[in-house]
């Protein structure tokens, strides 16, 4: 038997609107029919509910050792099928056969609790994610070292800070020795730096040999850590393919083409206020918003916001980093000292800021907006470091020729020349 | 590895209909699990408050303190010949074990969302923690009893039955937790319903009272429908082995088992066909 993971039909249908979704109050029901009780004790209380599917006729399977990919969009039904193999909920429809014992982490710091101490959480957590006592208490040093939280391990969790929570979380997790892992996306959360840490500790899970089963929206994590990936759209897998044509798939078929961020009135934080974020744009040279740019092309980053009254010296900008979160650039509107004298105070309003990046300048790739508008050393107004994805496509770009993955953020048109200087 | 995880190595996952028994295996498995939450549970209970443990005393002092004024200064009801603080705090003793029990049980799904909805282990680990949980609260309790007890220079007339009752009580909790448990995921109508079931019960339990009081106004053939709850079985049962003050009847103590034995299983039934919805509904 060399199949970790063989999956088989399995499908899950929600029901929609009805008690699956929210709680019923008893009080409206009472007299509605004779099979009342019945329906009361299957909590099938709102029988006309409409259902859907969240996952459909999927079939597939793992081999021992492989590391496989899961890509989709939200919604696309992965959450839904490691929920299954993980056992958390029961399939609707067909089987999953499961060979090896499965660690999955589905969100980190399972059964935390804020009032016990740092030491008492990593035996609870390590308790509620499988391992035994003694195990545990061997990795304890391990898993305190790789948190970076010593100093702090006999002290209440709810006094650490949200990054020294999360470090600790993911020890324990990643201390968990199963043979089968199933991850979800738990690398988007924490700064740059842990998310390099788990993305090694993950490869390192994967080079000893474990099956691993890796969900994320993180391409170049995917990238990195698998061989192969499944593509899943409207809960159906949609493609199984070597991870490159994987996820050239995804990001041409299902990635939500948007390439446009827009902020609701109630995603706005009150302490941005007189700020107030409207849409961040990526635009092509013929002003049509894009999700995916040319690399070839110059490519306009549209950012719209409003003012509700004057504000002094702001800048408002952006960073360009990797889906890894490393920071290509950083670039404000005022960055030019004679714009900074021109607009020392923006009167209330609405603006949009606008800047070019120039052609031949990003490699092919996924990239992330984030903005930005403070006044400096006064006040930040308004952050989300990850504002916007857009993709960038080489085609035609410099060394296309050459069908390999070419290192680097930036792919510039460079001047060579060659000289013939002299015989050999 | 022996881990929990690791003791059946093939696993398959299918759609599960009807009823399914409990698997005990599985739960043998995941033993340092109930002990862990247990642990849990025990050491969260009285973080940030004052007293702290103290509460664990205080409480059924004074709830025998206003028993004891209301049923005993004021209404003047008999004890059958014990001094009226052994007489209620006896009956307290198993009363508290339960009604905290089955509240905390009640409540146990929807407060571990996070860890049901991520993670799978047996569900009814979570209610049976809660329950184990409260026998340090038990046993903070028992310790004054005896010292009343030696205050009172009462001796006790079966000990040796007292774990008995105490077992009874846990399971009746734990049919009754999971019943409440399990439809609370679906209807969160079963948080207002608690305190006033807890009150309830307690009036319909011999807690201030003798139950023979109840048992003597009601005609023979229907004096099991008193003793269909099971705490009556077990206050009478507790009086008997701590007081020595004998049973009403030794077959209204069946029946009190035999309904604490439908109260477990129906709730274990109810739980596990309920179970694989958990996830999803709450």
């Amino acid at each position: 038997m060399s199949y970790a993971i063989r999956v088989e039909g399995l499908g899950k249908q929600y029901r929609l609107g009805g008690s699956q979704q929210a709680y019923t109050t008893l009080g409206e029901r009472l007299g509605a029919a004779v099979t009342w009780p019945v329906r009361l004790l299957k909590g099938q209380l709102r029988d006309r509910a409409e259902t859907v599917w969240a996952l459909r006729d999927v079939t597939f399977d793992v081999k021992q050792g492989q590391v496989l990919g899961v890509v989709g969009r939200n919604g696309a039904g992965k959450s839904t099928l490691l929920k299954i193999l993980s056992r958390v909920t029961d399939p609707t429809t067909g089987f999953a056969e499961i060979n090896g014992r499965v660690g999955s982490l589905l969100e980190v710091g399972t059964g935390f609790h804020p009032e016990l101490s740092g030491r008492e959480n990593i035996y609870l957590n390590g308790a509620v994610l499988g391992m035994q006592r003694r195990e545990i208490a061997k990795k304890f040093d391990e898993i305190v070292e790789f948190a970076g939280v010593d100093k702090f391990i006999d002290t209440a969790v709810k006094h650490y800070s949200s990054g020294m929570y999360l470090r600790l979380a993911f020890s324990v997790a990643a201390h968990l020795e199963p043979e089968i892992l199933v991850v979800d996306e738990v690398l988007a959360v924490g700064d740059a730096e842990f998310q390099r840490k788990c993305l090694g500790k993950m490869s390192d899970v994967a080079a000893a040999g474990r099956t691993v089963l890796f969900v994320s929206h993180n391409m170049s994590a995917i990238l990195r850590l698998t061989e192969e990936c499944i593509v899943m759209e409207r809960g159906q897998l949609a493609f199984r393919a070597p991870t490159r044509e994987a996820v050239d798939y995804y990001m041409s078929s299902s990635f939500q083409k948007s390439g446009e961020r827009t902020w609701a009135a109630d995603e706005v934080p009150a302490d941005a206020a007189p700020f107030a974020p409207v849409a961040l744009r990526v635009k092509d040279p013929n002003g049509d918003v894009v999700e995916t740019a040319q690399s070839r092309q110059p490519l306009e980053i549209e950012f719209e916001y409003t003012l509700a009254q004057p504000i002094q010296g702001l800048r408002v900008g952006v960073y360009l980093q990797s889906m890894r979160g490393e920071v290509i650039l950083t670039s404000f509107d005022t960055d030019d000292p004679a714009a900074f004298e021109k607009h020392g105070t923006r009167e209330a309003g609405r603006y949009v800021s606008r800047a070019i990046l120039p052609a031949n300048f990003l490699n092919e790739g996924q990239y992330l907006l984030g903005v930005n508008a403070s006044a400096f050393r006064v006040r930040r107004y308004f952050w989300d470091e990850r504002a916007l994805a857009f993709t960038v496509d080489a085609m035609g770009a410099p060394g296309m020729h050459w069908p390999e993955p070419r290192q680097g953020f930036v792919r510039p048109q460079l001047d060579w020349t060659i000289d013939r200087v002299g015989a050999a | 590895m022996s881990s929990a995880l690791t003791k059946s190595t093939k696993v398959l996952i299918r759609p599960q209909r009807g009823v399914v028994g409990l698997n005990f295996r599985e739960l043998w498995n995941f033993r340092e699990l109930v002990a862990f939450l247990t642990w849990r549970d025990i050491l969260v209970r009285y973080k940030q408050t004052l007293l702290g443990g103290g509460w664990a005393i205080l409480q059924p002092l004074l709830q025998m303190l206003l028993l004891n004024l209301l049923f005993g200064e004021v209404a003047g009801l008999p004890t059958g010949g014990v001094p009226r603080p052994l007489f209620t705090f006896a009956a307290l003793l198993p009363w508290n074990l339960f009604s905290n029990a089955v509240s905390d049980a009640s409540r146990s799904l929807v407060a571990n969302r996070n860890m049901i909805t991520k993670v799978y282990f047996p569900r009814i680990i979570v209610p049976l923690a809660n329950v184990l949980s409260g026998v340090l609260d038990f046993a903070v309790a028992f310790l004054i009893l005896v010292g009343m007890m030696v205050y009172y220079q009462f001796a006790p007339a079966a000990v040796w039955l007292l774990p008995v009752y105490v077992l009874i009580t846990l399971l009746t909790a734990l049919g009754v937790g999971l019943w409440l448990a399990a439809l609370n995921v679906h209807y969160r109508d079963v948080k207002y319903i608690i305190p006033f079931l807890t009150q309830f019960w307690m009036l319909a339990s011999p807690i201030a009272y003798e139950a023979s009081s109840i048992f003597e106004r009601l005609p023979q053939q229907w004096q099991w429908l008193y003793a269909l709850n099971p705490l009556v079985g077990v206050v009478e049962g507790f009086r008997q082995a701590l007081l020595g003050i004998p049973v009403y009847s030794q077959d209204m103590l069946w029946v009190s088992l035999a309904s604490a034995s439908v109260m477990l299983v129906s709730g274990l039934m109810y739980f596990r066909s309920m179970e694989r919805t958990f996830a999803d509904v709450v």
